[in-house]
């Protein structure tokens, strides 16, 4: 097995998708000669053909709304969104027309797009690039939000993506593209969708989180275990729906519970997530539901980056003032 | 400036808003306009053809009757419009993909879609957009915009698979204001997609007017900026219409890419029931467009030819109505939608969640 950075293996699941199945496209700006702005698809055109891989004009509706028509005509398409702040220019083809379709077919036909976009601070980007929405976007029926936290599952989360019969946006977080390595199989493999990945099981306290946060979350784990905590951490993978079941069981077990993302408190997933283990396993906590989160401002800009995101302390702190209550 | 510098920046100008076509066959007289396009349908396919118009009238007729009795929900007729919906729809096969608006279910109708599942749908059924095996189309779209984006993507479909398929849409004047709107046609023509986009322009969008919308002499222009051909036609002109669609039809299958048919019509009621138009139009602008009406110079034109009659008109009428009577009564007869049904529809697989919910509803449902 190689290892690889998220990137690649990103471009590995596309590409073995796309020749396995001629009817899956991937389109969007950029993505074509230039192979995406972050490489994720480099090569892939000249091996699978301009027109399988190719360039739209700069119109995030138009993306949208060709997905959907293509998708209308048995293709499986994989947009790409360059940054998610900019798929609000498309919040209608995604959430009203692709997320309900099914529903307002009568359950008869689905519409088979996955949607690709990057997010995420900690890499310096202008305003509007790197803004976690899945919050937003995962209060919405009929499409799932996907977010790997690393290559192997992205890889895997993307194969079973794009074979899935329902719209999943699918969200790269930037810094985690080349800052995490890991060993890719060669041959393509699915991560089952709506399931959370028990990272690692521990007895005392669980984490729970998704994206870059399960990095920063595993360095505070390091400390923390250094003074006898022993720490279950949960990793979501889908984040919305998020698998409830697999956060209940962990929460049961530990009794104590602190909900990790890099959104806002105001949105991400985990007031959520929060109002689910209240309703779920109120009598077998024994600490209120802890919660780290960045404050309620829009995105920061690149200077103050660092202070705004959450991170490893502000995690070890958190886990350390629900264990002391 | 001097005055002859600004006289000729003016002139400059003036040469920048592009002139587009404009196609007439049947003028207002009945009298076939002798420049320009010509009819060529045959006598049996105008037959067809006014069938049609008369059948659409007569929907509308018998749906607003129905609202107003309350026996469906709040409507948005298309009295004025039958022609500009029904003799372009005339010009497609029944293979081609409808993308209708909110406005357009009876062309819907006419393409495929049950008469039953209209009066569901303008009751809130989800029964109503199940369209039956072969139907070709996607239910009436309500935000305004979507289904332009969308019919970029299905006519480039149909060009990859070289099927002999096109997608059609239509759109409102208040429509083409819309962002969805030019990228719709603009993708289309990047991607040559098989697509003939049409502009309903039918004055008003609720109420506000045409030239309220746009400092565009016409919306046909704006398929200029596309670089994809854009064309007006008289909207009460059936003739016009179906010729212009069939050409536009064949123009695109021929590997050119999209077009953007601008109709000039009118809608004689309300936006919908719950509207009041004079609040926002004159009776003389109506009455104006009332003397225009399709059925008017079709009527003669085709008396005249000897092919059609009040009997004629009057059997269509009758077995329309009849035809309304049957789809009221049998979605009357249509099992009410469940929750728990509904639940199922959200995903191809429910997730745990909404397996839960399912059965929280089956047991309410029970009771
Ligand atoms: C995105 C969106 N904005 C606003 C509305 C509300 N609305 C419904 S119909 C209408 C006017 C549309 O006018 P036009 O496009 O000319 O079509 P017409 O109703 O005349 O057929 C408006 C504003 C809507 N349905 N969707």
């Amino acid at each position: 097995m190689a290892i690889k950075n998220m990137v690649q293996a990103i471009n590995e699941a596309l590409t073995q998708e796309m020749e396995r199945d001629e009817r899956i496209l991937v389109f969007g700006e950029d993505v074509g000669t230039n192979g995406g702005v972050f490489r994720v698809t480099d090569g892939m055109s000249d091996k699978l053909g301009i027109d399988r891989v190719f360039d739209t004009p700069l119109a995030e509706s138009g993306i949208m709304g060709m997905a959907m028509g293509l998708a209308l005509g048995g293709y499986r398409p994989v947009p790409e969104i360059q940054f998610s702040g900019f798929t609000m220019e498309a919040i209608d083809g995604l959430l009203g027309q692709l997320a309900r379709h099914r529903y307002r077919m009568g359950g008869t036909e689905g519409v088979p797009v996955t949607v690709r976009s990057t997010f995420g601070g900690g890499v310096g980007t202008p305003e509007l690039h790197s803004d976690n929405l899945e919050g937003l976007f995962s209060q919405s029926p009929g499409i799932r939000i996907v977010i790997p936290s690393g290559p192997y599952d992205a890889k895997g989360l993307l194969t079973a993506s794009i074979r899935n019969n329902d719209p999943v946006y699918f969200l790269e977080h930037l810094k985690l593209y080349r800052s995490i390595k890991e060993e890719v199989p060669e041959e393509s493999y699915e991560i089952p969708l709506d399931k959370a990945h028990v990272v690692q099981e521990g007895t005392d306290i669980t984490i729970v989180t998704y994206g870059a946060m399960v990095h920063e979350s595993k360095k505070a784990i390091e400390s923390l275990e250094k003074d006898g905590i022993s720490i279950e951490l949960i990793d979501l993978r889908t984040v919305a729906p998020f698998d409830i079941d697999t956060i209940l069981a962990s929460v049961k077990k530990t009794g104590r519970v602190v909900v990790v993302q890099e959104a806002q408190r105001l949105t991400g997933v985990g007031n959520q997530i929060m109002a689910e283990i209240a309703e779920g396993a109120m009598y077998e906590l024994e600490a209120s539901i802890g919660r780290v989160a960045a404050p309620d401002s829009h995105f920061p800009f690149g200077q103050a980056e660092s202070v705004w995101l959450p991170n490893a302390k502000t995690i070890e702190e958190q886990v350390r003032n629900t264990m002391a209550e | 400036m001097t005055t002859k510098e600004f006289k000729l920046f003016n002139d400059m100008m003036k040469k920048s808003a592009d002139a587009v076509p404009f196609v007439q066959i049947l003028d207002e007289n009945a009298k076939l306009v002798n420049k320009g396009l010509k009819s060529s349908l045959t006598d049996d396919e105008l037959v067809a053809l006014m069938k049609n118009l008369v059948w659409g009238r007569t929907v509308n007729e018998r749906l607003i009757l129905a609202g107003r009795q309350g026996r469906i929900g709040n409507l948005p007729p298309s009295e004025g419009q039958e022609a500009s919906q029904l003799a372009t729809l005339f010009a497609m096969k029944k293979t081609d993909f409808l993308f209708p608006t909110y406005r357009d279910v009876i062309p819907l109708i006419s393409h495929g879609m049950p008469m039953k599942n209209a009066v569901l749908w303008y009751r809130g059924h989800v029964a109503a957009n199940i369209l039956p095996e072969g139907v070709h189309g996607l239910p009436a779209q309500v935000i305004i915009g979507s289904q332009y984006v969308q019919a970029a993507g299905l006519g480039m479909a149909y060009k990859r698979d070289g099927k002999d398929q096109v997608a059609m849409t239509y759109i409102g004047d208040g429509g083409s204001s819309q962002g969805d709107f030019y990228e719709g046609i603009n993708f289309a023509g990047v991607f040559e997609s098989q697509t003939v986009f049409i502009v309903q322009n039918n004055q008003y969008g609720i109420s506000v007017p045409r030239d309220m919308q746009s400092k565009a002499p016409t919306l046909a222009q704006k398929a200029a900026a596309a670089g994809i051909p854009g064309i007006q036609v008289d909207g009460m002109d059936p003739l016009a219409l179906y010729e212009v669609t069939k050409l536009a039809r064949e123009y695109t299958m021929a590997g050119n890419g999209p077009v953007l048919i601008e109709t000039l019509t009118y809608r004689f009621g309300p936006h919908t029931l719950s509207d009041d138009p004079t609040r926002y139009r004159t009776q003389e602008e109506l009455d104006e467009w009332l003397e225009k009406d399709f059925m008017i110079r079709m009527r003669k034109h085709l008396g005249e030819k000897g092919i059609w009659n009040e009997e004629m008109e009057q059997e269509v009428i009758n077995q329309t109505t009849e035809e309304m009577n049957e789809a009221l009564d049998a979605a009357d007869n249509e099992p009410k939608q469940k929750v728990s049904q509904l639940l199922r529809n959200v995903f191809e697989v429910p997730t745990p969640r909404i397996a839960k919910e399912i059965k929280m509803y089956e047991l309410k449902e029970e009771n």
